[in-house]
């Protein structure tokens, strides 16, 4: 994610001055999330590249999205907490795992999704593929968030992992470009 | 795969028996002497995983076709002192190969992975994969970077490779040629009594 310039109602407080893959590392560490698997993109290299860094996580790369919900499901089982992270057409590859297995079995899955199709997009395929992740989301109830500003990141997410965990419900979280400034042509 | 236990050398597909799935899994429950945790993929195997015997540390997978090795990844990773098995169809297998590769790199030493190879999608009418009587599962294994895989070659030799897995740690890629006979037994499918009952052997929940 990119260190957008910070749009909080309290500019001179230390949170407002973070950049965002930041607010995201410390509030995953705080809950005790700390197995990432990711498929990557653009706007989380910071974010991967600062939980690989960071021993008191676990982070590494799957091969596909399901994947790494199929490995999210069985660590929370065995007591550990973890999250993904993905672009929104990785998402588009997820619903038979949601429905099936994270869904039903009351997986709280901590989904990170960086949006791409919008505000800008240049690929036709990204724009299509966009729009099929909230219904999808909407229609097996999952909770979730579109994140469009930075002094709102961390409230919502540390809040919403609570809730996940309290409630055994997933959340999927969207970045958007609006924060993250996402993926432009050229770029 | 070096052992001091396993009575024949190195099978091929070729030369491997074609063997029974309920009979290696009941095989494979009754050496499980440490609470090792089993994922049961989708159909089948989870079906004679049910019927060898039901023990808490086992966990069912009613869909998700592909995730049972994913699913038995993060147990292995969430709790890296007790041994976690995926009992797992080819042609579920060979939706989510590319899983072989993330355990390679990981090298969970925890993990053994017992893939059941009829060449069929036998729970929906027994239609051949596409890999049936072309690709080997061992070979994709190794090729994928995992250094401890074999072939069956027959009951015995499931069974010593299932003993040098267990005391020898791995991750460890066991592959089966199996018959056609259908899985014993039907699971019960609710989902969250059977994570419930799993998260309780494995110590995470409270006795009820």
């Amino acid at each position: 994610m990119s260190d957008v310039v910070s749009r909080s109602i309290v500019p001179d407080s230390p949170a407002a001055l973070a950049p965002c893959y930041e607010i995201v590392q410390a509030t995953l560490k705080r809950n005790d999330v700390k197995l990432v698997a990711y498929v990557p993109d653009n706007v989380f290299t910071p974010l991967i590249k600062n939980l690989h860094a960071d021993k008191d996580f676990l982070t590494f790369a799957t091969a596909r999205e399901e994947e790494a919900l199929g490995v999210l499901s069985g660590a929370w089982m065995g007591g550990r907490r973890g999250a993904v992270l993905m672009q929104t057409s990785g998402f588009a590859t997820i619903p038979n795992a949601l429905a099936s297995l994270v869904v039903p079995y009351q997986i709280p899955a901590i989904m990170f999704v960086s949006e791409r199709g919008t505000l800008g997009e240049f690929n036709l395929g990204q724009a299509l593929v966009c729009r099929t992740m909230r219904p999808v989301l909407d229609s097996l109830a999952v909770e979730h968030h579109t994140i469009t500003r930075h002094d709102e990141l961390e409230f919502i997410v540390d809040r919403s992992i609570k809730q996940a965990y309290a409630t055994q419900a997933a959340v999927a979280f969207i970045l958007s470009p609006l924060l993250t400034g996402g993926k432009v042509f050229g770029k | 795969m070096p052992t001091a236990t396993r009575p024949h050398p190195a099978a091929s597909y070729d030369n491997a028996k074609v063997v029974n799935r309920f009979e290696l899994t009941k095989r494979l429950v009754t050496k499980l002497k440490k609470d090792e945790a089993v994922i049961g993929g989708v159909g089948n195997t989870n079906f004679d995983l049910w019927s060898a015997g039901r023990r808490p540390q086992n966990f069912y997978m009613l869909g998700s076709m592909g995730l049972a090795i994913p699913i038995a990844l993060g147990v292995a990773l969430a709790q890296p002192h007790r041994h976690v098995v995926a009992l797992e169809g080819d042609g579920s297998l060979l939706m989510q190969l590319g899983c072989l590769t993330t355990i390679a790199a990981l090298k969970p030493a925890n993990l053994t992975m017992v893939v059941m190879d009829n060449g069929l999608y036998q729970i929906t009418g027994g239609q051949p994969t596409p890999a049936a009587g072309i690709a080997d599962y061992v070979a994709f294994a190794r090729a994928a970077g995992l250094t401890k895989c074999a072939w069956a070659a027959d009951e015995e030799d499931f069974d010593g490779l299932i003993d040098t897995a267990l005391a020898e740690g791995g991750p460890t890629f066991i592959a089966a040629r199996i018959d056609d006979k259908p899985g014993v037994g039907h699971t019960d499918r609710d989902p969250v009594q059977i994570r419930e009952r799993f998260m309780h052997g494995l110590g995470v929940r409270r006795a009820p």
